[in-house]
């Protein structure tokens, strides 16, 4: 089994199909890549370094845009990527600015967040 | 020459063919909902009902959606017989839920709880009616039916990165195929096209159809700018970004390989609205599970197949769901919600075109009646889309 898989030539992330350790060494299309933290299965690696505000491809296609600067072999995840889409709480923001980071959805209880935010509005 | 692929169905007075033949009992209120599942379990097997919270202290657009929701279930193919439940001063028009039972061939009754004087003879009457038409019903036999005739509900949920990779592309296929044999597939949820909609437009038949999609696409953008609010917060949901999803974008490309590669999209229609053309058709539901697969077998699909990576129980109260996952931890842990295994896609152990042949045989029997997990747990989810407040 592979452990990490690419789906198109033009994507710069590949997602692991078993937890990556920091400082494995995989061969990704004949391509040497260290691994640079530990990534569970699932989530996604960095094939080669993306600068902030560079879009990050899968399936071919931008799945958002870098907000940090993302080293290769690194873990690219909610905390060094957003989402340009349905954003509404950003206030028009202009094309091709990094979004800001918010509150990381990994940080949080999951059950208790949704719960926390509601009663913020009322 | 090959046989052509097809199931045995129940063909139906108007033309349609129904996978299942069920008593529908249909409450034209909430008020009249926990009546209508009384009748629906005194009618058991066949007996199901459709319990809403709708029906009375809804405005325009709302109104209309659910009474037509409610028809198109009283219309749908996998139904044989109907009993609307009504209070008798709601806003939803029972006459008009059986009429539409009637014109399409079906049997039909309506049973009022103020004119019988009560819960108790509402329920009894009720019953009484049901079991007469489940007598009916079971006479009847199924048939040899092409499979053209199938209208397959794409539908996704509590997904992880196998979805994407696996079960996603698996059903997709079976799509691809199924089109290619002249039948239909409807594919739901805006929210989930969101960041993938190049990739459906550029399949439309019609340069109208592309530009219908995006407009819908845009409006739900819109809606959520305009609540001031982070879609971040449901799409991608915490489930999926613990399994590896980051943005909508990335979840969109996943879930859009339901709709297959090749697939032509024919048409962009409204919530429960007949879905009329061969081909795939985008559905304008929301991306909430039961509210979507309410809206696309109410737009006349007989069975949906629903892919899973963190697994999820929903069901239908009129048409069988058919669970597919491509984690193979989910399919162990939640064996008894997943009919079909394809996680040996994932390490290289089957191509998705051997997850795909067994997929489609499966749709093939679910369709000819084999229970899926959903029925034999008995999972009737239903909800109507509602988009404005309750006055």
């Amino acid at each position: 089994m592979k452990a990490v898989l690419v789906i198109s030539a033009r994507d710069n992330v590949a997602t692991a199909l078993e937890q990556l350790e920091r400082d494995r060494r995989l061969e990704v299309n004949g391509e040497a890549l260290v691994v640079r933290e530990t990534i569970p299965p699932g989530h996604k690696i960095a094939l080669h370094a993306i600068d902030a505000g560079e879009p990050v491809i899968k399936y071919g296609s931008p799945i958002g845009l870098a907000s940090a600067a993302i080293g290769a072999g690194a873990h690219v995840h909610t905390h060094n990527v957003s989402s340009g889409r349905g954003r509404g709480d950003l206030a028009n923001p202009p094309d091709g600015e990094p979004a800001p980071r918010l509150a990381e959805p990994d940080d949080r209880d999951d059950l208790a967040g949704p719960v926390r935010s509601s009663r913020e509005i009322v | 020459m090959t046989e052509r692929p097809g199931f045995m169905g129940y063909r139906r007075p108007d033309g349609r063919v129904g996978t299942r033949n069920h008593v529908l009992v249909v409450p034209t209120v909430i008020c009249s909902s926990l009546v209508a599942e009384r009748i629906a379990a005194a009618a058991l097997p066949l007996g199901t009902a459709v319990p809403h919270l709708a029906g009375c202290g809804q405005l325009g657009p709302d109104m209309r959606v659910t009474h037509d929701t409610l028809a198109a279930y009283c219309a749908h193919p996998n139904v044989g017989a109907v009993v609307v439940v009504a209070l008798g001063c709601e806003q939803v028009i029972a006459q008009h839920l059986a009429k539409t039972a009637k014109r399409h061939g079906k049997l039909a009754e309506i049973v009022a709880i103020q004119a019988e004087g009560g819960t108790v003879r509402a329920t009894a009457k009720g019953a009484r009616i049901a079991q007469g038409f489940a007598g009916v019903l079971a006479t009847e036999e199924r048939e040899w039916c092409d499979i053209s005739d199938l209208v397959l509900s794409l539908k996704c949920g509590g997904s992880d990165y196998t979805s994407g990779l696996a079960s996603n592309p698996t059903l997709g296929r079976v799509t691809d195929r199924l089109v290619e044999l002249g039948g239909s597939a409807v594919l739901g949820e805006i929210a989930e096209i969101m960041g993938a909609e190049h990739v459906l437009a550029a399949r439309a038949t019609r340069p109208a159809t592309a530009t219908k999609l995006i407009q819908i696409i845009t409006r739900v953008e819109t809606e959520a700018r305009s609540l001031g609010l982070d879609i971040r917060g449901t799409q991608p949901s915490p489930g999926n970004i613990r399994g590896g999803l980051t943005t909508i974008e990335e979840k969109s490309l996943g879930a859009t390989h339901k709709g297959g590669e090749r697939a032509p999209l024919e048409d962009v229609v409204a919530y429960a609205a007949p879905i009329t053309r061969k081909g795939l058709t985008v559905m304008d539901t929301p991306g909430l599970d039961v509210e979507s697969v309410t809206g696309m077998v109410g737009g006349g699909a007989q069975v949906v197949v629903f892919t899973t990576g963190l697994g999820t129980p929903t069901g239908n109260p009129i048409a069988p769901v058919l669970k597919i996952t491509g984690n193979a931890r989910t399919a162990r842990q939640m064996a008894d919600n997943i009919d079909l295994d394809v996680s040996a896609i994932m390490d290289d152990s089957e191509t998705l075109d051997a997850a795909a042949d067994r997929l489609f045989a499966e749709v093939l029997a679910v369709a000819s009646g084999r229970q899926t997990a959903a029925e034999r747990l008995g999972h009737r989810e239903f909800a109507i889309h509602r988009r404005n407040p309750t006055i």
